[in-house]
């Protein structure tokens, strides 16, 4: 449990990362691992799927699969009405993926990094949502997105416009400008850091149940895992989702 | 607590999975789905189709088991109708025959009558000649008297 540094130290420790390099090119290397390893994790799996995809009867896996595609299909023709080849996989991939994230938060605190330590590995985080790095990440891609097919889809003229000339009209320009670059910048700033504190918080309270007494602890972190369960799973919904509104708010012309 | 060059790497992990699944994960599977969708609507419009055949079929066997019900009583009808005429024309028949005989009959005892009549009157001439020739006993020159005899005989005749 606590190592030398007591309390506070334990804490920060655990939420110390793996790092290499200096100033802005530090490297988190676990969770660079993680979400790599994570995310092969969510290729090999649908790659697999996919390979041996029947249209007869499906596998258990199979089943498995189709089951998030045609959940997150669903999301998406609930709320974007036009054509697009790329939402739907940004939406499964997304979820999937932010998803695998949160679940390592499932994973008792010690665990990982007892077995890295013991590898001479001294600091390891291991739910890549936690890191604010690999949240924004995320969000901004969404964030480029929503910029690119924006553009795209309006032109620039008809970007500018939206951004200059809305809600107030032409002659509130510099204030309309203000409030809209403030709600475009929201977007992806809302999305990390809401992934982000979740998931920050739900470690930290892990944390803190892991500094009681041996006996007191399954009492707490045991409930505190099954709440757990449906705040991984929503947060990731809840990012897919945002995704695809605002990749379909960027396709619509006002 | 920072934001530093990890954020660069997540970008780039972040496309190549977005890419991979849009190019290698999402397509077959959703092409599945919508040929496994294709084909249970398939399936379910044929069973549709299957129960319409069904209903089908039951209405023509229906009209054939009327058709045929009508046909076996029109039969039915024609074979009594002949039956009675059978039985008339054998009545018919009976009565014609029978007709035939009571006529035959009637000309036999004619005939017998009449072959009865001629051995009566034989037998009556020929007693009559016996009863004249002891009258006449000797008398009688039956050379002489031919003519007489033969006379009366042609009469009794």
């Amino acid at each position: 449990m606590a190592s030398e540094g007591g309390t506070t130290g334990y804490i920060v420790h655990h939420l110390t990362p793996l790092t290499v390099g200096e100033g802005f090119w530090t490297l988190h290397l676990d969770t660079l691992f993680f979400s790599a390893a994570l995310g092969a994790l969510f290729i090999w799996f649908f790659k697999s799927v996919a390979e041996s995809v029947t249209t007869g009867v499906p596998g258990p896996a199979q089943n498995f699969a189709e089951m998030m595609i045609e959940f997150v299909d669903q999301q998406v023709k609930d709320t974007f009405h036009g054509q697009s080849k790329l939402i739907a996989p940004l939406g499964l991939t997304i979820f999937c993926w932010v998803f695998l994230w949160n679940m390592m938060d499932l994973l008792p605190v010690d665990l990982l990094s007892l077995i890295s330590s013991l590898m001479g590995i001294e600091y390891l985080r291991v739910v890549p949502s936690t890191d604010l790095n690999a949240t924004f990440a995320l969000s901004i891609s969404v964030f480029i997105l929503i910029l690119f097919y924006s553009i795209k889809i309006k032109g620039v003229l008809g970007f500018a416009k939206e951004m200059t000339c809305t809600p107030f009209g032409p002659w509130m320009m510099p204030f309309n400008l203000l409030l809209k670059t403030v709600e475009e910048i929201a977007k992806p700033i809302s999305l990390a850091l809401r992934l982000f504190g979740n998931l920050y918080a739900g470690e930290l309270i892990f944390i803190l149940i892991a500094l009681l007494p041996a006996f007191v602890q399954p009492l707490l972190s045991f409930p505190w895992a099954i709440f757990h369960i449906l705040i991984i799973v929503l947060q990731a919904f809840i990012f897919m989702v945002l995704t695809i509104v605002y990749l379909s708010m960027a396709h619509e012309d006002h | 607590m920072s934001i530093n060059a990890t954020l660069i790497g997540q970008m780039i992990t972040f496309t190549l999975l977005v890419w991979f699944t849009m190019q290698y994960v999402w397509p077959p599977l959703i092409e599945a789905l919508d040929e496994r969708k294709k084909k249970i609507a398939e399936g379910l419009a044929a069973a549709e189709k299957g129960q319409e055949d069904i209903k089908l079929a039951e209405k023509k066997a229906m009209k054939y088991l009327k058709e045929a019900k009508t046909e076996s009583a029109n039969i039915i009808a024609l074979a009594q109708k002949r039956a009675n005429e059978v039985v008339e024309e054998s009545k018919e028949t009976a009565k014609l025959e029978g007709e035939r005989m009571i006529e035959s009959a009637k000309a036999q005892i004619e005939q017998e009558m009449q072959q009865a009549k001629e051995t009566l009157r034989k037998e009556v001439s020929l007693l009559a000649i016996k009863a004249a020739e002891q009258i006449l006993q000797e008398e009688v020159d039956k050379a002489k008297h031919k003519d007489i005899i033969s006379k009366v005989s042609a009469q009794l005749g």
